[in-house]
């Protein structure tokens, strides 16, 4: 493979794993999130200052998903204040907060970022697979979360909290673990971001790239692990696809998400939804 | 003591400009309950035009003129091609379209008129400084200021003393009561992004001239601020987001002072924004729980 197909292949692993991991909280449960790039960004950025301690590439890893997962635990419990707009509006907040933190800490670099992460040891062909192998592994624990009881109180929730709650289901610890869950994988991709670039800034992190993975996640189908999947791949796809009119990539970004908003909300998954219907007639 | 005052001065004069763009916000989102993100686009649009005009024509007042007025067309125009036909999805969807449409429009200003932004040709206002009280102001902080009163008292008499007004806040308080009334709510629905969007290129041009300096990203963290002070003031409260206008141009006024070595400026309003709902989750003007 050469150099540029396994880069490439590694920024769809770990563009699959957040789209994946912010569907869980938003498409599941139903919590939506316009923050998901801070956690991704805690990763990196704990990944990559563990890593310049000398620890071991597992237990940076391993480190990620558990800082993430705290903080995600934290504004979790906001969700559990927060509703609907609010809870997006202080979503933005949280995706703010972490590059406006990040900017003024001269121990994380500041503005210049951290550059010189120390390698994974794994070579650019190890680390792309082990991106893709947790890229496939997220898929798999998304759809059997899905199936699972678990998923099955997500969706209670995500469809009407009250009634969820009526009904004896404990809500606010199904909001909690969509959250930990969620942004424990995006800790993950964040650090196996750090060992894959070996550079990071805090611009990598922000709220473009948020809204970003929203809109795969919109654009794929809210709730659809497949569509949602399909989506981070093809979005990652498109701007390499059209590197002659780079120029342009924003201007194209930016019609697409309005055009497929107006014309098909329901995204990929509802298209393929309403096209398995029409194939099998009325 | 003075530096506090002027500190003071400082964050009135952005609270004011927030105010401008915050209540064409709030103003939406109490009709159609979506969160109105490309306002943004509208506030840079205004300040684009007004930038255009006043260097072709010559005259600042007309270039300010034109941009209220092109926004207020370029507002309806929004509401009836992107979000009319949205409106019975959930919530997400038109936010998302709106997000959208921010970055094209933003994008699409970037490569109409250049990365580098656009000056006025002779903009004198920000270089004349006045003293008042102790305070040097100059022209352009004190045009913001009181074109931000004086827009902010008609609006209120317009939609407290005219029958339209009243109209308008029956629609948003119940659409469908409003309506058996006899209230035009399509009627209403443009005027009320005609009148917010004329607001928001009105602080977009302010804003322009006192900094001399207009770029394609102007909006982009202003839209979320003013998302953060529609929230703040309660979602279509239109006293709590006068308030939180305010609160929040004081508040990073003064914190870039005092917290600016860990925070950015724009980190400190958000933060605000989260330490506030967390204990008042309606915001400020709510009334009943979000």
């Amino acid at each position: 493979m050469s150099a540029y197909v396994t880069s490439v292949l590694a920024v769809i692993g770990i563009n699959v794993m957040l789209a994946v991991s912010l569907n869980m909280i938003t498409g599941f449960c139903g919590q939506f999130s316009l923050g998901h790039a801070a956690f991704y960004g805690a990763g990196a950025y704990g990944a990559a200052v563990l890593a310049a301690a000398d620890a071991s590439p597992p237990l940076c890893l391993l480190a990620e998903i558990l800082v993430a997962g705290l903080l995600g635990l934290i504004v979790g419990f906001a969700s559990l204040r927060l509703r609907h707009d609010f809870l997006a509006v202080t979503t933005i907040g949280v995706s703010f907060l972490f590059v406006g933190f990040v900017r003024k800490q001269s121990w994380l670099g500041a503005e210049m970022g951290i550059s010189k992460i120390p390698p994974s040891g794994l070579g650019p062909l190890g680390n792309t697979l082990l991106i893709v192998a947790c890229a496939v592994a997220t898929i798999a624990l998304s759809l059997y979360v899905n199936r699972s009881w678990m998923g099955f109180g997500f969706r209670a929730v995500g469809d009407d909290e009250d009634t969820a709650r009526t009904v004896g289901i404990p809500v606010s610890n199904y909001k909690l673990a969509a959250f930990t869950l969620g942004t424990g994988i995006a800790g993950l991709a964040g650090g196996l971001y750090a060992y894959f670039t070996q550079f990071i800034v805090p611009d990598s992190f922000g709220f473009i790239v948020s809204v970003a993975l929203m809109a795969m996640v919109v654009i794929g189908g809210s709730g659809s692990t497949l569509g949602v999947s399909a989506a981070a791949i093809i979005l990652t796809l498109l701007p390499e696809m059209f590197r002659f009119v780079n120029e342009y990539r924003l201007l194209i970004f930016g019609g697409l998400l309005v055009v497929v908003m107006r014309f098909a909300p329901g995204g990929l998954a509802g298209v393929a939804r309403a096209i398995l219907v029409k194939a099998r007639g009325p | 003591m003075l530096y506090y005052i002027d500190l003071a001065f400082n964050g009135l004069v952005f609270g004011c400009t927030y105010a401008l763009m915050a209540v064409g916000l709030t103003l939406v989102y109490g009709l159609l309950r979506i969160l109105h993100i490309a306002h943004a686009a509208v506030y840079a649009f205004g300040a684009y035009v007004a930038v255009i005009v006043a260097n072709d024509t010559g005259s600042i007042p007309l270039g300010v003129t034109t941009a209220t007025a092109a926004a207020a067309l370029l507002g309806m125009a929004i509401y009836r091609l992107v979000y009319q036909p949205l409106l019975d999805y959930p919530p997400y969807v038109p936010m998302i379209a709106s997000i959208g449409l921010l970055v094209f429009m933003e994008d699409g200003f970037r490569i109409a008129f250049g990365e580098q932004g656009l000056t006025f040709a002779s903009n004198p206002y920000p270089t004349q400084l006045h003293e008042f009280l102790g305070l040097t102001v100059n022209t352009a902080q004190i045009a913001i200021i009181v074109a931000a009163t004086v827009c902010l008292i008609l609006l209120a008499s317009f939609i407290t003393r005219t029958r339209i007004g009243v109209g308008w806040r029956a629609t948003v308080s119940d659409a469908r009561i409003a309506e058996s009334f006899g209230v035009d709510a399509v009627k209403v629905r443009y005027l009320n992004f005609a009148i917010g969007s004329a607001l928001a290129a009105l602080a977009g041009a302010l804003i322009g001239l006192l900094n001399n300096f207009v770029e394609p990203t102007m909006g982009f963290v202003v839209s979320y601020k003013a998302l953060a002070i529609i929230v703040l003031g309660g979602l279509g409260s239109l006293r709590g987001t006068l308030i939180a206008s305010l609160a929040l141009g004081l508040v990073e006024s003064y914190g870039t002072i005092f917290v600016g070595r860990f925070l950015d400026r724009d980190a400190i309003a958000f933060l605000f924004l989260i330490a506030v709902l967390l204990a008042r989750p309606q915001g400020i003007g709510g009334m009943k729980a979000a």
